[in-house]
């Protein structure tokens, strides 16, 4: 018997009404994907080709037009309490709240999970410590570079120790050196906590040095092609594989 | 030349500051007093009169609780329509058939002077109280509803996904989400309809009541003593302005994680 996926679509559509016209936007059509616990999945697509959708329905930000779509067996729209504490989402901006200082912005997911104030706060110096951010507990958002603050973002994610990590381009926002800084030691984190990370992105270099496995999606967000990396091909991949990948999104 | 730090006021000492507030109050009161020379003493009362009127006030029990009665209704009136306009405020943003419904409504009663209200309550409710406590409700209602229905359409979507990720409870969603991000609306609403209320409370108390300080105004009016009249006014006024500063004391600890920029806009 196999194991039961951690995260699996089957069939997924999803569409969005649009003002004044008489067919909906299909962002996401028929979609089938399977994730296996502890995998490091790289979503990579052209902007528009639906891996922002495809991604918060996982997340469970939205619930599919069609199909079903299961994290842990759950549906993770419907069982809404169901999920908490087990999926950590890094957004594409850092959406750190502006009112909140560095540290309880990374007590935030602690908090929906009632952790008593002391833990919480240990937690988020920890990881606040390992992200480089030691010293700025204190202060607000306001008062910290790009970088530092989707750094934030990333630690609030990890804090909560959820078992499934999504992250929507996290670093597109970032300059090239903070953001492959930033990569690298999120691939480290992720791989030595032993998560299952769905890792979205439209650059065939990040998707290559991140995944263990790396999904292309073309409009409406359907599997073109899926390639499982062996550990030494994240250094220097096979040029076949990225030859294929970048026909495809030239298509 | 002054930089943009002196123009905003930004690098002056907090003696400076003072005088710059007092500077109007006391030309304003020298042009009082010097008037006071000139004509008689029902049209400019010298301000010595008048400050001995309003220490009369603060020194008799009886009358300082007419001024603590008028501070009472516009709290009491101000709460319930806040209270209300919440409520009111929350299910239009939660159903936009409430919204389509009662939107015309409030913008009806926002078209209604708070004159025509006073007469209505001395109609429909027979107690100085109920009656107070109506107009101060219903002429800040859709004030309170419609600012705070826009503080929470103006939340931001991206921070309530972020929130909504780690699958709060609504009370957690409420604290850690919805209460910062409406706050400084919150107390915006208040400032306003704080200087409004006390307006309509004069109004109403001057008509509608036998206590408070729009009755005792009435009674000074009547007896054409300026320096009385002045002395009354000059408690809604003080109160307005503790409240103002309690409002400030609140804003600058509530909301201190604002950026603070060096130039003024």
């Amino acid at each position: 018997m196999t194991a039961q996926p951690e995260i699996r679509l089957a069939r997924v559509s999803k569409w969005f009404a649009r003002p004044g016209a008489q067919e909906p936007f299909r962002a996401v059509e028929g979609l089938d994907l399977e994730i296996a616990r502890g995998e490091m999945v790289a979503l990579l697509g052209k902007t528009g080709c639906g891996k922002s959708t495809t991604f918060n329905l996982i997340a469970g930000l939205m619930a599919p037009s069609q199909g079903t779509v299961r994290v842990q067996g759950l549906d993770p729209f419907r069982d809404f309490d169901a999920l908490r504490g087990k999926i950590a989402v890094v957004f594409q901006s850092d959406r750190l709240l502006p009112w909140r200082s560095v540290c309880q912005n990374v007590e935030l997911g602690l908090e929906m999970l009632d952790r008593p104030a002391k833990e919480r706060r240990e937690v988020a110096q920890l990881w606040l410590v390992r992200l480089g951010l030691s010293g700025h507990e204190q202060d607000f958002p306001y008062a910290l570079s790009g970088g530092m603050r989707q750094r934030v973002s990333i630690a609030r994610a990890l804090a909560t120790d959820a078992s499934i990590l999504l992250c929507d381009e996290p670093f597109s926002a970032l300059d090239e050196i903070t953001g492959q800084r930033l990569r690298e030691d999120f691939a480290a984190l992720v791989r030595e906590n032993h998560k299952t990370a769905v890792f979205i992105t439209h650059s065939i270099n990040e998707a290559l040095q991140i995944g263990d496995r790396v999904i292309v999606m073309t409009r409406p967000a359907r599997i073109a092609y899926d390639v499982r990396l062996a550990p030494g091909m994240r250094a220097g991949p096979d040029g076949a594989i990225r030859a294929r990948i970048q026909e495809i999104l030239a298509a | 030349m002054a930089g943009p730090a002196q123009r905003n006021g930004g690098s002056a000492s907090p003696v400076r500051r003072m005088a710059q507030t007092l500077a109007p109050f006391v030309l304003l009161a020298a042009i009082w007093q010097l008037a006071s020379l000139y004509f008689p003493r029902y049209l400019f009362p010298s301000l010595v009169d008048v400050l001995a009127h309003t220490i009369a006030i603060f020194s008799d029990l009886a009358q300082l609780s007419e001024v603590l009665a008028t501070v009472g209704r516009i709290l009491a009136g101000l709460i319930g329509a806040f209270v209300l306009g919440c409520a009111i405020a929350t299910l239009m943003a939660r159903a936009p058939t409430v919204d389509r419904f009662l939107a015309p409504i409030l913008n009806f009663f926002q078209g209604i002077p708070a004159l025509s209200w006073v007469v209505f309550a001395i109609i429909w409710f027979h107690g100085t109280e109920p009656r107070i406590f109506f107009i101060m409700t219903v002429t800040a209602l859709p004030a309170f509803t419609f600012q705070v229905l826009d503080a929470l359409r103006g939340m931001s979507r991206d921070l309530i996904e972020m929130v909504m990720s780690f699958r709060p409870t609504r009370a957690k969603l409420f604290r850690a989400m919805i209460l910062p991000a409406i706050l400084p609306d919150i107390l915006t609403a208040w400032k306003v309809n704080l200087g409004n209320a006390s307006r309509v409370v004069v109004v109403a108390e001057l008509v509608g009541a036998t206590g408070g300080i729009g009755y005792e105004l009435l009674q000074q009016q009547q007896v054409f003593d300026m320096a009385g009249a002045l002395a009354w006014t000059l408690q809604l006024v003080f109160f307005v302005l503790i409240a103002q500063w309690i409002i400030a004391l609140i804003e600058a600890r509530a909301l201190r994680y604002r950026a603070a920029s060096e130039r003024a806009l």
